[in-house]
């Protein structure tokens, strides 16, 4: 499929950013031997592919948990108090933003404005956009996406 | 006069120029020395460490003189006091940037950042130093790069693609976790691509790449770019 | 398709238009979908169907209005009656009540009058009113008139004294003369040429040019079109940010649209003109909206910025004539064409023509996108469009242009918004974010949000900004931690106006702004946290209080 897709780019070094998008929408993340097909299908050297990969913050080389929210860490929603619900789903999920579950389940990113400023704070959970979030509408909806009960306080 | 020919002035002193060249090479072929770090002869420019910053009159902002073209009529200054506070600041902060102690360095006595650090008085650093340490790699056969002594001025990237045409070297992620790579960020010993030429190692101006067992005033070769690019193009 | 072909559209789709009686608009943009927009949009349908008044009734997918925040939000032509806060069940009211008994339920309608009142809406005049997924929409509109008037009128040297004559100015960030611009590249040798339109609005905080190319997106075609027509350019890019699949998605469908009406791509209305236009999607670096560094983007490697000269318009992409123009600059590109670039001029202020859209955001009653003049004044803009702040708060500054933007107190909220008077007090136009700060906010922990926010997304290349906003972020810290030291103060300073002048590109040049203002501004606030380690705002060293 990724090779298709190189060829109706005739292969062009400057499809570079392109191919990594789709492979990343195929694959899900972009391991060393995904980087090292790309860079030899369009015959770049592996370092610059390397480079260019890890320059975006969108692309990412490791593999992400089956679910991952991320947060808005823009103008607006950190105006908006959004640190006090990313700190409250750290605490509650025990995982760190940026980083991937133990178990794999759970995933936290960073992104900076999503355009949705005037509903801020924003978090976005498996693809859907939670606008005016609080950290209770979060956690549920996270509890809810994991099909976790809450856990009772010990 | 011929076509091409710009005059200008550097400090005061009248000089004479071609169309297409930097303030930098025009000041040079004057003996007017400007600091540099990330510049080489015979490397495409980078324009990234900032020292070669000189002042146009007629304009507050700051140009690299490394890659400003000169113009007919310009008068340039290279020493205000402004300029020398800045230079100053460039080099405490790569010298807090990461961790370069001169005295445990392979590169000492031989290192540019040193040179330029007593050449421009710079005693003392004013910012917190950081001591995180950074990759070391000593898998290949003789070339080792130490990541902690890397100033990011993309010399061996410039040398390994330009000259000697392997781009076994880049840059990977970005900002201040900006990392010189191999490959893809593998070690240096299992690289299938390196033609092991030393460039890299003949280039750098601190000590982050070297030949083990071997005194860096014997590497060192600043002249090699400009060598090979006017033997290839003769 | 011949250019009376397109006259010919243009009527019958405007007579389609004035055949219904009512048209209703459902907003379907990034604002208003997560809040149920689609199933809106859908009961309205059926509604209609339900009440039998399909053929006095159109309902519209459309783009945004502007008033984000009580989304979904629905217009009612004739008359303009926005509603806020639309469910499924308000629909099938509206319908029974507005639509068949012709009155407008009051308690649902949006309720700050204000809001449009001060705004003039050039470049938004379609937003909410046309569906983007429908060429034939913004043909009705009188969409590609300016594009044939162009080609089937005037010269390219005409198209830029027309332009020249507006006196617009980018609206990216920079401020330079767009005239002038394309004179250069139209000057420039080397084919071919390109042209990119710059929709990497990485300002966290602005989301203009987003809901523009969402709500309407041919504006910004057509604009590129011409000023391809202009310079003689063959080839165009779309740059815009991963971010936004919803203007990725829209702009896709547009761009077929128009080539299949052959708006765009070879003999374009049967003249000899030829553009095409591509997409390319950014991955998440700020500095990728630089000019230089989008060059890099674009053509596939790591979006560092270089140094200039040699400027773009003579070696841009792949060594080639590049113009590089922000979105919004080149939707006005139409409404100069067709309005002529004197009239254009006499909007706004003398040295500042036209309006521009802002994202106003953070601490107040009614943020969303709006449009104003040149040289409105931000107080008009908060307390009038915006409608003051929530709660009764106190009002402590405003952030203008960004991340990199300057944050201006009280004493400057009577600063008409134009390039110059906002560089003077250490803000800048930037892309057009004006966020509202109460005194719930800290301005040292602002500052200290902005610059982490840089340290992010400095590309690393050059010293200043690498490793000075580092510097700058662990004196923060240090002094969030209770260790700052009064001549902190000072050395942020120095650090600040290095940074300033000696960085490589506009990133590092203006990322020391918020940390600059709120010295100059809110000193008191850093030597509370210094001397006192002690936060009025309750923001900072909450920590430590609790350990
Ligand atoms: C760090 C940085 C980010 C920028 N981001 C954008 C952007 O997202 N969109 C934009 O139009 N211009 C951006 N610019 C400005 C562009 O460099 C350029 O000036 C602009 O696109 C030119 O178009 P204009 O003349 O129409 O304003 C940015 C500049 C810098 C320094
Ligand atoms: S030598 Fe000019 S910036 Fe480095």
């Amino acid at each position: 499929m990724l090779d298709k897709f190189v060829m109706q780019h005739g292969h062009r070094k400057d499809a570079l950013l392109e191919i990594l998008h789709y492979a990343q929408e195929i694959y899900g993340y972009l391991d060393k031997d995904i980087l090292t097909h790309i860079s030899n299908s369009l015959n770049l050297p592996t370092s610059h592919v390397y480079g260019v990969a890890t320059f975006y913050n969108f692309f990412k080389l490791k593999k992400p948990g089956s679910h991952i929210v991320t947060f808005c860490l823009g103008t607006a929603c950190f105006v908006k108090g959004v640190e006090e619900i990313i700190t409250a789903v750290e605490n509650e999920f025990n995982v760190k933003r940026g980083e991937t579950r133990a178990d794999g389940k759970l995933s936290v990113f960073i992104t900076r404005c999503i355009g949705a400023c005037a509903m801020a704070p924003n978090a976005i959970v498996d693809n859907v956009v939670i606008g005016k979030a609080t950290p209770e509408i979060v956690i549920d909806k996270i509890r809810s996406v994991l099909g976790e009960e809450k856990v009772e306080a010990n | 006069m011929g076509i091409g020919v710009i005059k200008l002035k550097i400090n005061e002193q009248e000089v004479i120029s071609r169309e297409g060249d930097t303030i930098l090479k025009a000041a040079k072929e004057h003996g007017i020395t400007i600091p540099t770090l990330c510049d080489l002869d015979g490397l495409s420019n980078f324009g990234g460490c900032r020292l070669c910053l000189v002042e146009v009159k007629g304009s507050p902002k700051l140009f690299p003189a490394c890659t400003t073209p000169v113009s007919n009529g310009m008068e340039v200054i290279t020493d205000s006091e402004r300029l020398k506070k800045y230079r100053k600041m460039a080099i405490e902060l790569i010298l807090s940037e990461r961790i370069h102690v001169c005295s445990v360095c392979v590169a000492n006595n031989n290192c540019e950042l040193q040179d330029l650090a007593n050449k421009l008085g710079v005693d003392h650093v004013n910012f917190k130093r950081d001591w995180n340490t950074h990759d070391l790699d000593t898998t290949h056969e003789f070339l080792v790069i130490d990541r902690n002594r890397c100033i990011l001025c993309t010399r061996c990237i410039r040398v390994c693609d330009e000259v000697e045409g392997v781009h076994v070297l880049d840059l990977k992620n970005r900002g201040k976790d900006t990392e010189v790579i191999i490959d893809l960020d593998d070690q240096w010993g299992v690289s299938k691509i390196c033609t092991s030429c030393r460039k890299c190692a003949k280039v750098c101006p601190v000590g982050a790449i070297y030949v083990e067992g071997q005194p860096i005033s014997q590497t060192r070769d600043k002249k090699i770019a400009e060598f090979v690019l006017t033997r290839r193009q003769s | 398709m011949k250019p009376i072909d397109l006259v010919k559209l243009a009527e019958r789709d405007l007579d389609l238009r004035r055949s219904y009686k009512y048209r209703i608009n459902v907003c379907c943009s990034s604002g208003c979908l997560p809040f149920g927009a689609e199933d809106v949009l859908k009961a309205f349908e059926q509604a209609i169907k339900e009440y039998g008044v399909e053929k006095d009734c159109k309902v519209a997918r459309t783009g945004c209005v502007g008033t984000c925040s009580v989304g979904p939000a629905v217009v009612v032509e004739p008359g303009d009656y926005l509603y806020q806060s639309v469910t499924p069940e308000n629909a099938r009211e509206i319908v029974k009540e507005h639509i068949i008994k012709g009155t407008p339920i009051k308690s649902m309608l949006y309720r700050n009058e204000s809001f449009f009142k001060k705004q003039r809406r050039l470049i938004l005049r379609n937003a909410g009113k046309i569906d983007p997924y429908n060429i034939e929409d913004y043909i009705a509109m009188g969409g590609y008139s300016a594009l044939m008037k162009c080609l089937t009128s005037m010269t390219p040297k005409a198209v830029i004294d027309e332009v020249m004559a507006s006196g617009l100015r980018g609206r990216g960030g920079a401020g330079f003369l767009t005239g002038q611009k394309w004179t250069f590249v139209a000057r420039a040798s080397g084919n071919p040429k390109y042209i990119i339109a710059n929709l990497d609005e990485g300002d966290p905080g602005v989301f203009a040019n987003r809901t523009l190319a969402e709500a309407d997106p041919h504006a910004i075609i057509e604009g590129m079109l011409i000023a391809a027509y202009a310079i003689g350019a063959e080839k165009g890019y779309i740059y815009i940010r991963a971010e936004y699949p919803l203007a990725i998605t829209t702009l896709k469908k547009a761009l077929d649209q128009a080539n299949s009406l052959n708006l765009v791509g070879e003999n374009i209305l049967e003249t000899s003109f030829n553009f095409s236009i591509d997409l390319r999607l950014g991955a998440g670096a700020f500095v990728a909206g630089e000019e230089t560094a989008i060059l890099a983007s674009i053509e596939g490697q790591r979006a560092t910025p270089r140094p200039r000269p040699p400027y773009p318009a003579t070696s841009g992409l792949w060594g080639k004539p590049t113009l590089i123009q922000n979105v919004e600059t080149l939707a006005n590109i139409p409404i100069i064409i067709n309005n002529g670039g004197a009239w254009f001029a006499g909007i706004g202020t003398p040295k500042c023509s036209g309006t521009k859209c802002f994202s106003l955001t953070g601490k107040i009653n009614s943020p969303g996108l709006i449009e104003v003049p040149m040289g409105t004044t931000l107080r008009e803009v908060v307390y009038e469009i915006g409608n003051g702040i929530p709660n009764n708060r106190k009002f402590k500054a405003v952030l203008v242009g960004g991340p990199s933007g300057g944050c201006l107190p009280e004493e400057q909220i009577d600063l008409p918004i134009d390039y110059e008077s906002l560089t003077k007090v250490g803000a800048i136009m930037g892309s057009g974010g004006i966020v509202v700060i109460d005194d719930q906010s800290c301005m040292v922990d602002t500052a200290k949000f902005f610059t982490d926010f840089c340290v992010d997304e400095s590309c690393g290349k050059c010293v200043p900004c690498r490793v000075g906003l580092t510097k700058i972020k662990e004196i923060f810290e240090r002094i969030m931690r209770g260790e700052g030291r009064m001549e902190d103060m000072n050395l942020l300073e120095e650090l600040g106006n290095y940074i300033r002048e000696a960085s490589l590109c506009g990133l590092g040049q203006t990322a020391p702004n918020p940390v600059l203002t709120t010295l100059r501004y809110f000193k008191n606030e850093y030597v509370e946290h210094i001397s006192q380690k002690k936060c009025s705002a309750g923001k900072c060293f909450q920590k430590n209080e609790e350990g």
